[in-house]
């Protein structure tokens, strides 16, 4: 099969009449009909697991999750946008609600009013759904580990399957992160969670100690919580 | 102005006029420091403001001794901040109690409520004496000397509750949670707004999503390498080198250090680098939030930030995170060969008129632009001062406030370049003002490297010789600041003799010009809110800090 193509659409004005014809009658169009398609010949079928091809379209369709929290975003826009175009991989309309999204990149330090807000990001998103994680911040709080405030990384809160490191990694290694995960994805593996992380739970679930008796007065019992030991963390 | 100001030039006139509420005096390098007693404040505060022409708070800061409490507030005049003054407020360790200062300058009201949180002073007659960065359900204040950093913390995740409520007028109120996680608060900001129909009625900035604990992080740091890092983690959006400037300037001022003529103009030409990337995604963001412009504008803005960010990662070896400066210089020399390095700075700099032109063609002359921002979101000077509005936001609002020309440093001075204002007020006059700055930074860039060019071989000293460990006199204090990109930029530093400071505080434009969001979006639309924030150019890194 030669490889010229089946149309030449540069360098030329006039109008295109080769396929005019295709559309008439009935049955299928020819301008369906690929090279690909032409290269099974009269056996036009392919055999694989249903599984495989599953996770085959997952992989190459991946919905972003918009999702800004510091400094990993403008380099995550970055990748976005012009020049690096994530779009080039199927991956580069990120979606604003947590419910069209299937892949949150956590691009930035995490601290303790946010971890909540996170954890409800991630819960609201359909499965199956994967993270990023981006830059060292989501690895271990990064330049920040030692802050009073900060979440030793993203895995204290919600599953992590890729780590980029950085501070912040360039785009082309958020490309190669998307990438790493979309092969992952295609081979159906996800990444096992090692950590226990922090979870969100109603406040009169809490195990009775000093603090919850102090403000007992100031929570509801059923308000969601997220406790964190600052003390167990890594 | 008037002479009674002038009357008061001096610091013995200061002196005179605050009588016998001055204690003692304590004075800062940069300033004179006036030590009052913690129920006299809204009385000195309100005679420095009237009488000798103090209208600017530029800061408030708190801070934990062995001994005692102490509050700072910083003072400025927008005409000529290099007369300053620093009226020092201490209270005792067990009832850390002094009286707001928030009747007098509006900014109090966030400055103070930080120091609660942060350092736990309480301000009596505080009209909204609550945290600010932390959680509402924290336990203790970080930067006091008895926190335990390891005792474990609940924090609440509360629902949106009752969004709709009867109100006493015709109309119901309803309750409408902004962020943390939306895509037009520009990162993690929480604002909680009250609306009636379309109006917003109620206004309430919920920050701290990302308090990254930045103070404690330079206090923990050594002067010499550990805090430059952190500057660029505040306002992130490239403008790295601007922060950077404001800790070596802080930090140079503490420990009497002279920076090299050549290293000053590197660093002018870095800075303005970094304050075109920056305006141009707060441009292009801007028109991402008021008519979903994502396709052509939010990519040509990037595309020109890909190129600025280009020349400075060959300068500086980084893309975003720079970490260019030292104390006493910057770390390194322009890349060899000089010759391509300054054709790749001409070649932007030729290119960029035309692209302004194509951005005014695109935005600012684009009429569901001018719908969107002329007259929405003012913000007049008088209410701006009062907040402590400064950058473009105030230069947006009439107000002729830029420190690299009102308060000199590096090479500005021999420069030739303009301080840009526009009078409208509203959301359209910041977004010119940012693009005259554009065209500004330009010519500043151009002269640099025109004096770079020319710079005799064997005089390109680029450090000064600072000594391997710095350990500033103890008890030395300073508060410095620069122009970056969003505005004032200030460093508060005291040493106490060793090689970390003992208090570093960081004075956030941002945040001040966040403070004033209220005052421009309260009765407005909805959308004219997105808009107003958008225009204010926050970021929360620096918000937070
Ligand atoms: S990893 Fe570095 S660049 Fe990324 S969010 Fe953390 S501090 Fe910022």
């Amino acid at each position: 099969m030669s490889n010229e193509p089946r149309q030449r659409i540069q360098d030329s004005t006039a109008p295109s009449t080769d396929t005019r014809e295709d559309r008439m009658g009935s049955g299928v169009d020819a301008r369906m009909n690929s090279k690909l398609r032409e290269a099974f010949g009269a056996s036009p079928f392919i055999l694989t697991k249903f599984d495989q091809f599953m996770n085959w379209v997952r992989g190459n369709s991946m919905f972003m999750l918009q999702f800004g929290i510091a400094c990993c975003s403008i380099e995550m826009i970055h990748t976005y946008a012009i020049k690096h175009d994530v779009d080039r991989y199927g991956a580069g309309v990120p979606r604003a609600s947590p419910r069209q999204a299937d892949v949150m990149i956590v691009p930035g330090t995490i601290v303790s009013k946010f971890g909540p807000r996170m954890k409800r990001v991630y819960d609201q998103m359909p499965e199956p759904k994967f993270v990023v994680g981006m830059g060292s911040c989501t690895i271990s709080g990064g330049p920040f580990q030692e802050g009073y405030n900060v979440v030793k990384g993203a895995e204290e809160i919600i599953p992590v399957d890729i780590h980029v490191p950085g501070c912040p990694p360039r785009p082309e290694a958020l490309v190669y992160g998307i990438l790493k995960l979309q092969e992952r994805i295609q081979h159906g593996e996800s990444s096992p969670v090692v950590v226990k992380p922090y979870e969100l739970e109603e406040f009169g679930d809490l195990p009775e100690d000093e603090l919850v008796q102090k403000l007992a007065a100031e929570i509801d019992e059923e308000d969601l919580v997220m406790r964190y030991n600052w003390a167990d963390s890594p | 102005m008037s002479t009674g100001i002038e009357r008061h030039e001096t610091e013995e006139a200061l002196a005179e006029l605050i009588g016998d509420r001055l204690l003692e005096r304590d004075d800062h390098l940069n300033a004179p420091g006036f030590v009052i007693r913690p129920d006299d404040v809204q009385s000195v505060l309100a005679d420095l403001r009237e009488e000798a022409g103090f209208d600017m708070l530029s800061c408030v800061t708190g801070q934990a001794y062995d001994d005692r409490y102490e509050t700072i507030y910083h003072l400025k005049r927008y005409a000529d901040p290099t007369r300053e003054a620093s009226v020092v407020v201490p209270t005792a360790t067990d009832e850390p109690v002094s009286e707001t200062a928030e009747p007098i300058y509006r900014a109090a009201d966030w400055g103070e409520r930080e120091c609660y949180d942060l350092v736990g002073i309480e301000y009596e007659g505080h009209p909204d004496h609550r945290r600010i960065l932390l959680p509402e359900t924290w336990q203790g204040h970080p930067l006091s000397p008895d926190y335990d950093q390891d005792k474990p913390q609940i924090v609440t995740l509360s629902e949106h509750a009752n969004p709709i409520q009867p109100d006493h007028r015709e109309s119901d109120t309803m309750f409408l949670n902004i962020g943390p996680h939306h895509p037009a608060t520009h990162g993690v900001l929480h604002v909680k707004t009250v609306l009636d129909g379309e109006t917003v009625v109620d206004l309430d900035p919920d920050i701290g999503y990302l308090h990254r604990c930045e103070e404690q992080m330079c206090q923990q740091g050594t002067y010499r390498h550990q805090i430059m890092p952190y500057p660029d983690r505040w306002d992130y959006v490239s403008s790295g080198l601007l922060n950077e400037w404001a800790y070596a300037r802080a930090a140079e001022d503490l420990a009497d250090i002279e920076v090299p003529e050549y290293a000053q103009v590197i660093r002018t030409m870095g800075a303005e680098l970094c304050r075109i990337a920056s305006h141009m995604l707060a441009l292009g963001t801007f028109a991402l939030d008021v008519y979903g412009e994502f396709t052509a504008l939010f990519q040509y803005t990037f595309r020109d930030r890909e190129i600025v960010q280009d020349i400075l990662e060959d300068l500086t070896g980084q893309r975003l995170m720079f970490n260019y400066f030292r104390l006493g210089g910057v770390a390194w020399d322009l890349p060899e060969p000089r010759e391509e390095f300054f054709e790749n700075v001409r070649d932007f700099l030729d290119e960029l008129p035309a692209k302004v032109v194509e951005y005014n063609d695109m935005v600012t002359s684009n009429e569901i632009f001018q719908v969107r921002c002329v007259d929405t979101g003012v913000l007049e000077p008088e209410v701006a001062k009062s907040y402590g509005v400064t950058g473009p936001v105030a230069r947006g609002s009439g107000v002729d406030y830029d420190l690299r020309r009102d308060d000199p440093y590096g090479y500005y001075e021999n420069l030739e370049w303009n301080v840009v204002t526009e009078d409208g007020m509203d959301n359209y006059s910041r977004v010119l003002v940012r693009m005259q700055e554009v065209e500004e930074s330009a010519k500043i860039i151009e002269q640099c490297v025109d004096l770079l060019e020319e710079w005799p071989e064997d005089d390109r000293e680029i450090q000064a010789n600072v000594p391997r460990t710095l350990k500033p006199d103890a008890g030395a204090e300073t508060y410095r600041s620069v122009e970056a990109a969003k505005g004032e930029l200030g460093i508060y530093i005291r040493s106490d003799g060793t090689d970390t400071p003992a208090r570093f505080k960081i004075r956030s434009p941002c945040f001040h010009n966040l403070s004033a969001l209220a005052e421009m979006a309260e009765g407005e639309y909805i959308p004219d809110l997105v808009a107003s924030l958008g225009s204010l150019d926050i970021v929360l890194g620096e918000v937070d800090r």
